[in-house]
């Protein structure tokens, strides 16, 4: 059923049950047109075919949102920076500008064309493997994400599982791309991506697993069913709007920027000390897929941070469930990625030392704490009236107060720093 | 407490990035092919050849080929071969001019030497930067057809300085059409001088 128009949808919105919403059109529309597409093979064949279809989706949907997340953010770190950003490049025949919206296109041309070098010291399979390997890891945790209502590619019931088991394989690769280049700048990077990946694996893992301690699954569409429904009508069940899970969303982005190599954890491609990092000895179109991999991660554990924190596929508002699901997953999806980019535009890079230091004495107690607090939450989820108050504010205090003191004890001796010797 | 300086950093960076959607002070970037900066009006590169009439640059050319700037240019770019005739220049008097003038621009250093040096304020330093060839030869070697651009286009680009030549080729001009005068008037007072010498008599005191 549709709504026809504002005051008949606010008229059945009180008896608008979740089943016809989710029976609406538009929300069966992805599979209503990929059962139109498949209805006429035999039906032993269609799971394959709907396999597939999605996998084309998956991968023409991520490879555009990919090419036009590079455009925004050179655009928005141009705005920050004052200036304009990449306006020039040409629609191809018709010669219209377009803000340069056809600037990665030209990007993928330039990409395919140039040369690409292999050292001779490089060991050539896995120089070759590396980019390839890091790309199917990062495109293999679309799989389990929830974009829709009924968007799930593969809903298995280990699904959050098996998406960081999926991410954290990418590691390998960039140890590999280090290794294989036979450079002695890639190399050091490659040792510092480990270090600093696997520092903040353990952070980004504690960060989920308060998550599935109270959603009681390891599933990632029983997850965000968990987070359905809305508080008076008004305020959504989604975990980042309770203490911990707020502090466990900030956890988890925290970490999430650290295992995807952006800004300020950047440091495995530091170019100042590293040239390129483990992309020194990367030339034309691997060195693309780098990228690619990159930003496909970054997308994936956005996508995982909405499954887990933010709701998944549901609406903010019980009066905006007539848009469709997959929608709200997107918009989710995008205002995170321009947060990712915010980010990057301010923050300088790390030291190592900090990096570590962050990791384990900060993040890492505060995530285990943020899981006792988890427990302490499902405990008390009978309590009710006053004592509900009593709930909200010990579940505060038990974030508050170790924000404070780690926080504290993390800058101790460390900040404001002292020139003695400038003139001030 | 921590955080609290990230947080106004994120501040820091929104605001510019509002800031450069509705203040143009902020977004200083200036497109260049479409849009051009105004030159400084003391900006100079390669050198030109002053005509002083638009309409017929090749017979109003200041130059006369003295062949001083070619033998101060540094880098010897300049090529000028003299003409066999004469014309008259800008005040009348029969001058040489160049049958044959040019610049290697691929060998200009832009030192403006030769501007210094002409005593005929014939040669000046152009602004035109757009000169990216695909012909490293010939497309690079200026002749005098190439170089020449009129008195009004060197006002456009070099007001003050060209003022101040146009003031002092002025006066010039008057003391020389003054001395040609007076040499004139001189001359006819002597011939008249000449012409009443026999008639006149002895005064009466002599």
């Amino acid at each position: 059923m549709i709504p026809s128009g504002p005051s008949t949808f606010l008229l059945q919105l009180p008896l608008a049950s979740a089943a016809s919403a989710a029976d609406a059109f538009l929300e069966r529309l992805p599979l209503v047109a990929r059962d139109v597409f498949t209805s006429w093979l035999p039906e032993p064949w269609r799971w394959l075919v709907n396999s597939l279809i999605s996998i084309a989706v998956i991968l023409s949907v991520f490879g555009l949102l990919f090419a036009y997340v590079t455009l925004a953010e050179r655009k928005i770190l141009g705005r920050i920076q004052n200036r304009p950003g990449p306006n020039r490049t040409p629609i191809p025949f018709i010669n219209l500008r377009f803000f340069g919206l056809a600037q990665p296109f030209a990007d993928g041309v330039k990409a395919l064309t140039k040369e690409d070098v292999v050292p001779r010291g490089a060991d050539h399979l896995l120089h070759f493997l590396a980019p390839v390997v890091l790309l199917a890891f990062s495109i293999l945790t679309f799989a389990v994400i929830p974009y829709g209502r009924h968007l799930v590619p593969v809903d298995l019931n280990a699904g959050v599982l098996y998406f960081f088991a999926a991410g954290a394989a990418t590691e390998l690769a960039v140890f590999m791309a280090g290794w294989a280049s036979r450079n002695k700048y890639s190399l050091l990077a490659a040792m510092r991506a480990l270090a600093q990946l696997i520092s903040y694996e353990l952070p980004l893992l504690l960060a989920w697993v308060p998550v599935v301690l109270v959603a009681g699954s390891l599933s990632t569409t029983e997850i965000v069913a968990a987070q359905a429904g809305w508080k008076f009508n008004l305020i959504p069940h989604w975990h980042v709007f309770t203490p911990w899970g707020a502090a466990g969303f900030v956890i988890f982005m925290i970490a999430a920027l650290a295992e995807s190599n952006r800004s300020p954890f950047d440091l495995p491609e530091a170019e100042s000390e590293l040239i390129a990092g483990h992309l020194t000895e990367y030339s034309g179109f691997k060195y693309a897929l780098f990228f690619m991999a990159e930003y496909f991660g970054m997308i994936a554990l956005s996508g995982m941070a909405i499954t887990l924190f933010l709701g998944g596929w549901h609406a903010p508002s019980p009066y905006l469930e007539f848009i469709p699901s997959y929608v709200w997953f997107g918009a989710k999806l995008v205002v995170l990625l321009l947060g990712f980019i915010w980010i990057r535009a301010t923050f300088p890079r790390l030291r190592m030392d900090q990096l570590t230091r962050f990791a384990w004495k900060f993040l890492v107690p505060l995530a285990l704490i943020n899981l006792a607090n988890a427990a302490f939450w499902s405990l008390s989820f009978p309590w009710a009236g006053p004592l509900q108050l009593l709930r909200w504010l010990i579940s505060a205090l038990l974030v508050v107060g170790p924000f404070v003191l780690l926080g504290r004890q993390l800058s101790a001796g460390v900040a404001p720093r002292v020139y003695r010797y400038a003139a001030s | 407490m921590l955080g609290t300086g990230l947080l106004s950093g994120l501040g820091v960076t929104a605001k510019n990035f509002v800031g450069s959607f509705y203040d143009p002070a902020r977004l200083t970037t200036i497109e260049y092919p479409e849009v051009k900066t105004k030159l400084p009006e003391a900006y100079r590169n390669f050198p030109f050849l002053v005509a002083e009439n638009a309409t017929d640059p090749m017979g109003t050319l200041r130059c006369v080929a003295c062949q001083i700037c070619e033998k101060e240019c540094p880098p010897q770019c300049i090529y000028i071969e003299k003409s066999k005739d004469k014309k008259p220049d800008a005040t009348g008097k029969p001058q040489l001019f160049p049958a044959i003038f040019a610049i290697d621009t691929s060998v200009c250093m832009s030192c403006q030497i030769c501007v210094e040096v002409c005593p005929f304020d014939a040669i000046k330093m152009d602004q035109v930067y757009e000169i990216a060839t695909t012909d490293r030869f010939s497309a690079l070697l200026l002749n005098r057809e190439q170089l020449a651009k009129s008195n009004a286009y060197y006002h456009g680009i070099h007001p003050t300085e060209a003022a101040e030549v146009d003031a002092r080729l002025a006066a010039e001009r008057k003391a020389a059409e003054e001395k040609a005068a007076a040499a004139a008037a001189a001359k006819a007072a002597a011939a008249a001088a000449k012409a009443a010498a026999p008639v006149a008599k002895p005064l009466p005191n002599a």
